[in-house]
């Protein structure tokens, strides 16, 4: 007897154990999806006065759309930024500042030319695109900056190029040439920021990273001393970057912004500015035709074998092969999709309404098999009683018995439809996974899935793409969250015991 | 009973939209191929989508061996304008390729690709010989004897005295990789070369030499990764003592973080990558349909842009997303080629 009780209480532990760690397990999986695709959601923008230069954009002056389109936006964003910082003169300098824009920086502000070309001429403020890197710096993948006040009376030897400091007290640390593998100090003096790569003593030398405003001495606690803990070699930004992109911050020029365009811009391979919009509208189109397709061929099957089939040989073997095809690997869908919609067919390539075909076959057993389950559970005594009141089968099943079994129905094709949402094995045979910037219009048009998306954006180089990964994640949870949700909800609402 | 009659007449309709669909013509280009090259001819293709007025070119990643297929399988609307590969086309691809009806091929040298060894900045910096390298990760190695025997090492210090005394531990590509044939090829059959018992064995029985470098140990010490490199990354840096074998261009991406091990005492640079000094680099190609020129509107500009100073000069944007670059000579000749559009003859291919 109580061994009886033990055994009962050790098995209610192990279900313990068993639950508690899936429910680790699942925590884990989220907090971290989460914490790496939130980021995602935000985006840093420069606002700049921009001023929109005809001879960039309009030479001709025709102030046609067409015209302006075409025009080099990027150019005078481009412009304005280097008259910010007119330092950056040599060409090396000058590639390294405009790295601190997104090759879509020129979008926002073509737009809003092309609608209103009367602000041709005139200086507009736009938010600017910065590039993937600039925007990791501020999301906190650059370096923490600690700042300490110099103690002494510092004397610069000049305001721009090589120059060295001298101050009255010993300032800096450690005496030797500073490498770019140990922590950047750097001097923020009169106005300007310069770069240390020698101390000796009272005295260092540097290269200025911002012109000084003077050569003048400057009194102790009116200068700094910065470091910039993360060594240089560690970090994706240069010293030069981060003085310019914490100088455009002191300036109140960056911004961060909700990320719209994660929602509204096709793919891309720029992390700035890929979105997941083209794989949204596939995964809608591709669902769009599974359903149309599996639902009305998915109950059809389930009331003729339910209500209507004979029971002998045939049909129970056609019962057996519904239950096998359910737990065929999802591949093999996609290879028979290859083989007939691709070759024998001859459908597009990278089609929504092939990959919603594909998607159709594998999960019509699903929704076959719910569907008989919720017929099964109507009570008999209903379908006998309007056998009784002189219905033929047909109206019997038609208007009694599927008004009752629908709700049942529904839940199993939502849950289909969530799987099929789910799914990229079997359209990686039939060209959906790949690169596509144009959001599809129709089923015939080249698409791509929101999983697609994710495992196409895991494999890339660019580290600003794994946040964009995460993201997509999230909102491919939320999608499926949502339809599980719909489900219990009918479940629920139309439930009906007997 | 109407709905199931209406659903029916929309699933009638919308195949009836589909077969009149593929009637029509294409009027974009569709390219497929490697994983290596996609992340460059995607880049390539967006930008020709965005100043060329028409529809932006559909980069499919197929692998280098299933883009050659369907590449080779005929010329028409439903077959591919360009296939992406990591290697160049062999012998036999060329061969079905003309017996199908796809004669004139244009091929593009696109730039170099190094593989490379790569550990976190946090562990213990490691130099490697290719023998070295050989005896870390190959299944047989010779014994006392000069026979293959099972590999015996289990730290690297068991190779050589001089290597850390740490356990051996290298994540790298899955057979199905393109990246994977190129760890074969470009090291680990160079590095049994430098191994005198296997120097020795090419000469006797060039087949069991073959296999040797051809087979990785499977006792944990080389870990299949998968095909995503990135997951290699994270894990090196979780882990100081492992190494990863990947491309260049990761590891550019992630130089926070990893650092280059250097072969045969050459560190894996983009200069000498680029200079053929590295051991682990090799060329990438983008090959064409030349009778598609015409028929799918754009292709020739298509090749215009991937071959253009913009895109693949040394301060192009390949560049800057990690495509190491041809030497101007080379990279002369080959727009030479391709802006005259001129078909390869097959000859110098190999198997």
């Amino acid at each position: 007897m109580r061994a009886r009780y033990r055994a009962e209480r050790r098995f209610q532990l192990y279900g313990l154990v068993a639950i508690g760690l899936t429910g680790i397990f699942l925590v884990i999986v989220l907090a971290d999806v989460l914490f790496k695709g939130l980021p995602a959601f935000t985006q840093h923008q420069f606002v700049f006065g921009v001023k929109v230069d005809a001879a960039e954009i309009d030479p001709n002056n025709t102030r046609k759309p067409d015209e302006i389109r075409a025009g080099d936006f990027q150019a005078l964003v481009r412009n304005t930024l280097r008259g910010i910082f007119p330092e950056a003169s040599d060409r090396a300098a000058r590639r390294r500042l405009d790295g601190l824009l997104s090759s879509g920086a020129g979008d926002a502000l073509r737009d809003r030319v092309v609608a209103d070309p009367s602000l041709i001429g005139q200086t507009v403020r736009v938010s600017v695109l910065t590039s993937a890197d600039a925007d990791l710096y501020f999301k906190g993948l650059g370096t923490e900056i600690t700042r300490r006040a110099g103690r002494g009376t510092a004397t610069p030897s000049d305001t721009s190029g090589s120059i060295e400091i001298a101050s009255t007290v010993t300032d800096f640390a450690s005496d030797g040439t500073l490498t770019d593998a140990e922590p950047s100090q750097l001097v923020a003096i009169n106005g300007g920021v310069v770069k240390l790569t020698e101390i000796r003593g009272n005295r260092a030398a540097g290269e200025v990273l911002l012109p000084l405003s003077s050569a003048a001495a400057a009194a102790p606690g009116s200068w700094q001393v910065v470091t910039y803990v993360t060594p240089e070699s560690n970090r994706r930004v240069g010293d030069r970057e981060v003085v310019w992109l914490e100088r455009l911050k002191e300036m109140g020029a960056v911004r961060s912004t909700f990320n719209w365009r994660f929602f509204t811009a096709g793919d891309s391979r720029e992390p700035e500015l890929a979105g997941i919009r083209g794989a949204l509208v596939g995964s809608a189109l591709t669902l769009f035709v599974t359903l149309v397709i599996c639902l009305p061929l998915g109950v059809a099957a389930a009331i003729y074998l339910e209500e209507f089939a004979v029971k002998n040989r045939v049909t129970e073997l056609i019962e057996v092969n519904i239950n096998n095809l359910a737990a065929v690997p999802s591949i093999v869908f996609g290879l028979l999709g290859l083989a007939v919609f691709l070759n024998f067919f001859g459908l597009p390539r990278s089609a929504p309404l092939v990959g919603g075909l594909v998607l159709a076959l594998l999960v019509l057993p699903t929704i076959i098999i719910a569907a008989r389950a919720a017929l099964k559970a109507v009570p008999p005594s209903i379908k006998e009683a309007a056998l009784g009141v002189g219905a033929s089968h047909q109206q019997a099943v038609f208007h009694h018995v599927l008004p009752l079994a629908v709700p049942g129905i529904l839940t199993g094709t939502i849950i289909g439809m969530a799987h099929a949402l789910g799914e990229t094995a079997p359209l990686l045979m039939i060209g959906m996974v790949a690169f596509i910037v144009e959001v599809p219009h129709g089923v015939t048009d080249a698409g791509t899935v929101l999983p697609v998306q994710i495992y196409l954006w895991s494999d890339l180089p660019e580290i600003a793409f794994q946040a964009k990964t995460a993201a997509a994640i999230i909102v491919l949870l939320v999608f499926l969250f949502v339809m599980n949700g719909i489900a219990i909800y009918l479940r629920r609402r139309f439930e009906r015991r007997w | 009973m109407k709905l199931v009659t209406y659903a029916t007449i929309s699933a009638l309709a919308v195949a009836g939209v589909a077969f009149a669909g593929a009637a029509e013509a294409r009027d974009q280009i569709r390219i497929v191929g490697s994983s290596t090259v996609y992340p460059f001819t995607t880049a390539v293709a967006e930008q020709f989508g965005k100043s060329a007025g028409v529809k932006t070119p559909v980069v499919e990643s197929t692998g280098t061996g299933g883009g050659m297929k369907l590449f080779c399988a005929g010329v028409g609307e439903t077959h591919p304008d360009a296939t992406n590969a990591s290697r160049r086309m062999k012998k036999g691809e060329f061969e079905t390729c003309q017996k199908n009806g796809v004669k004139d091929i244009v091929e593009v040298t696109v730039g170099y690709d190094g593989i490379s060894v790569a550990q976190s900045k946090a562990g213990t910096p490691l130099k490697l010989t290719l023998g070295q390298l050989y005896l870390a990760i190959a299944k047989e190695v010779p014994g006392a004897d000069g026979k293959l025997v099972a590999n015996p090492n289990k730290n690297w210090s068991d190779i050589d005295k001089s290597l850390p005394n740490v356990k051996i531990e290298v994540l790298g590509p899955p057979p199905t990789s393109g990246t994977r044939d190129a760890l074969h090829e470009l090291l680990l059959e160079h590095g049994a070369a430098q191994i005198p018992a296997l120097a020795a064995l090419k000469k006797s029985d060039a087949k069991a030499f073959e296999k040797a470098w051809k087979s990785l140990r499977e006792d944990g010490a080389y870990i299949e990764a998968g095909e995503n490199d990135n997951v290699i990354v994270q894990k090196l840096v979780a882990n100081k003592d492992a190494f990863g074998i990947f491309g260049f261009s990761f590891l550019e991406e992630n130089s926070a973080q990893l650092r280059g091990v250097a072969l045969n005492g050459v560190d894996p640079t983009y200069d000498n990558i680029a200079a053929g000094k590295y051991p682990g680099s090799r060329l990438l190609y983008v090959y064409l349909k030349k009778q598609h020129v015409g028929v799918v509107p754009g292709l020739d500009k298509f090749a215009a842009e991937y071959v253009s100073q913009k895109a693949i000069g040394e301060d192009g944007y390949l560049a800057k997303k990690g495509l190491v670059t041809l030497p101007k000579k080379m990279a002369d000749d080959v727009r030479k080629a391709v802006l005259g559009l001129a078909p390869m003859t097959g000859d110098p291919l190999t198997n």
